[in-house]
């Protein structure tokens, strides 16, 4: 790649834009350089996509909590990026516990202490955890 | 307590450039290509049976920790390196090694780095940074992947040496107790360009190195008739997610290798080099090209046979280009 082919293709999304990358490319004389970049068209389509699948999955699942099909957990553990085992290493609880835990009648019998740590590891208060999705 | 005279240097990558930063800093000046290649960071690899995040696990540089150490051997480098059970420990091990002037470089989760872009902060765990300081309650971190320097918080900086996943960095920190006063960076680059070629050449199993390339190239094929158009273009956007989105400098890392071999050519003397420096360049192209299609075909979201059957053939070729240009550099005799 040559630096005048280096593209500068900003995405205003999620302050992508704020940052530009180092990539490297030649000069005329076929020498390499570090050159900044804004960032390009097919790798922005795939950070979007990326984002585009959390959003409409989070869309999904809470819909099944406001159905009563899921707990609050389970669209928590999306919403911070989180999987079932990455979120069984932070509860230090086997992933068996936790997805009992996204069942809403077990869920609605989950001791204080349990619940103040679902909610310490998602950054958010026992009560933005119990009431989302009423 | 800052560490006097460190300099932020942006590079494209974040362990070969905490790498080139903190070896300046102690006087021995070093590029970022040279450190990629003298700690043998160009690899691939495609396990579709470890997934990452719901995708198959695909990667194209070594694992995570390879090119600070193998640098530091190399060169004759001396590091101090820790691990910790508790952050309360490394934080103050932090503390202790910045008040004895050194900039001290960590792997971190990328999730908790609030001064990187929001679209680019997943639960990513082996990203290096460095501290070079402490100035009231905020540290002062120097993130080769961005343009300037920043500052977190402690407790932010905590959370991310402490992230749980895989893997996991538990408060893993490096820093460089000396450096000797000549270094031979000959042989360094020799090594480091033998072990590239072993890794890419020699692993007998599918999933790694050359071969993987030929695997994922196959297994594209197949996406349209194995998987729904949402996962197919999924798992196509984490391909160029891992060549481009993550600081890789541009064709998941074959440009920065390439602007390593133009290095170590004008520095040993040798055309053979420059010439392979060339060939890897015009193949990282064919790099970029794939992903610009693989995007396109992403954006249609469109179960075209064709369009898979065509980047994977795109993918072939760099397959064998590569297989090609390996082989030759395997042959250069030093």
């Amino acid at each position: 790649m040559e630096i005048n082919e280096v593209p500068q293709d900003s995405l205003d999304y999620k302050d992508r834009d704020k940052l530009k990358k180092l990539v490297y490319a030649v000069d005329k004389d076929g020498k390499y350089t570090g050159i900044g970049s804004v960032g390009w068209e097919a790798e922005n389509i795939a950070t979007r996509q990326a984002w585009d699948a959390i959003e409409e999955e989070l869309a999904e699942t809470e819909q099944k909590v406001k159905a009563g099909e899921l707990s609050p957990i389970a669209w928590f553990m999306q919403k911070k990026l989180m999987d079932i085992a990455l979120l069984a290493q932070y509860m230090d609880k086997w992933q068996w516990q936790v997805r009992r835990h996204m069942k809403p009648p077990v869920f609605a019998r989950l001791n204080p202490a349990t619940l103040e740590k679902y909610a310490a590891t998602f950054g958010i208060s026992v009560k933005e955890l119990t009431d989302f999705g009423k | 307590m800052i560490a006097s005279n460190y300099q932020h240097h942006q590079h494209a990558h974040c362990e070969s450039g905490v790498t080139a930063n903190l070896l300046n800093h102690k006087g021995l000046t070093i590029t970022e290509p040279l450190a990629f290649g003298i700690g043998a960071g160009l690899f691939f690899a495609h396990i579709p049976f470890v997934k990452v995040s719901g995708t198959p696990g695909t990667t194209f540089r070594t694992w995570p920790g390879a090119i600070f150490k193998r640098v530091a051997e190399r060169l004759n480098i001396q590091v101090h390196t820790e691990k910790f059970r508790s952050p309360q420990k490394a934080m103050d091990a932090l503390d202790k090694a910045l008040e004895a002037q050194n900039p001290v470089g960590m792997l971190s989760s990328v999730y908790y780095l609030p001064y990187l872009p929001e679209a680019f902060r997943f639960h990513f765990n082996a990203h290096n940074l460095i501290i070079y300081g402490k100035e009231g309650n905020q540290y002062l971190v120097s993130d080769p992947v961005i343009e300037d320097v920043a500052t977190i918080a402690p407790e932010d900086l905590a959370k991310a040496r402490f992230a749980k996943g895989t893997p996991e960095p538990r408060g893993f920190m490096y820093y460089i107790r000396s450096v000797p006063a000549k270094v031979d960076f000959e042989k360094a680059i020799q090594q480091g360009i033998k072990q590239t070629c072993f890794f890419m050449l020699s692993p007998p199993l599918p999933w790694f190195g050359n071969k993987a390339i030929f695997l994922l190239s196959r297994k594209i094929k197949d996406y349209p008739k194995k998987l729904s158009p949402r996962k197919s273009a999924l798992y196509l956007g984490n391909i160029i997610r891992m060549q481009e989105e993550i600081g890789t400098g541009g064709a998941g890392f074959r440009y920065l290798y390439a602007a390593f071999l133009q290095e170590a050519g004008a520095m040993l003397r040798r055309d053979d080099l420059q010439e392979l420096s060339s060939e890897l360049t015009l193949i990282g192209d064919d790099w970029r090209n794939f992903a610009y299609h693989a995007a396109r075909q992403m954006k249609a979201r469109q179960t075209d046979r064709v369009s898979y059957d065509d980047l994977s053939e795109l993918l072939r070729t760099c397959g064998e280009k590569e297989r090609d240009f390996f082989k030759k550099m395997e042959k250069l005799r030093f």
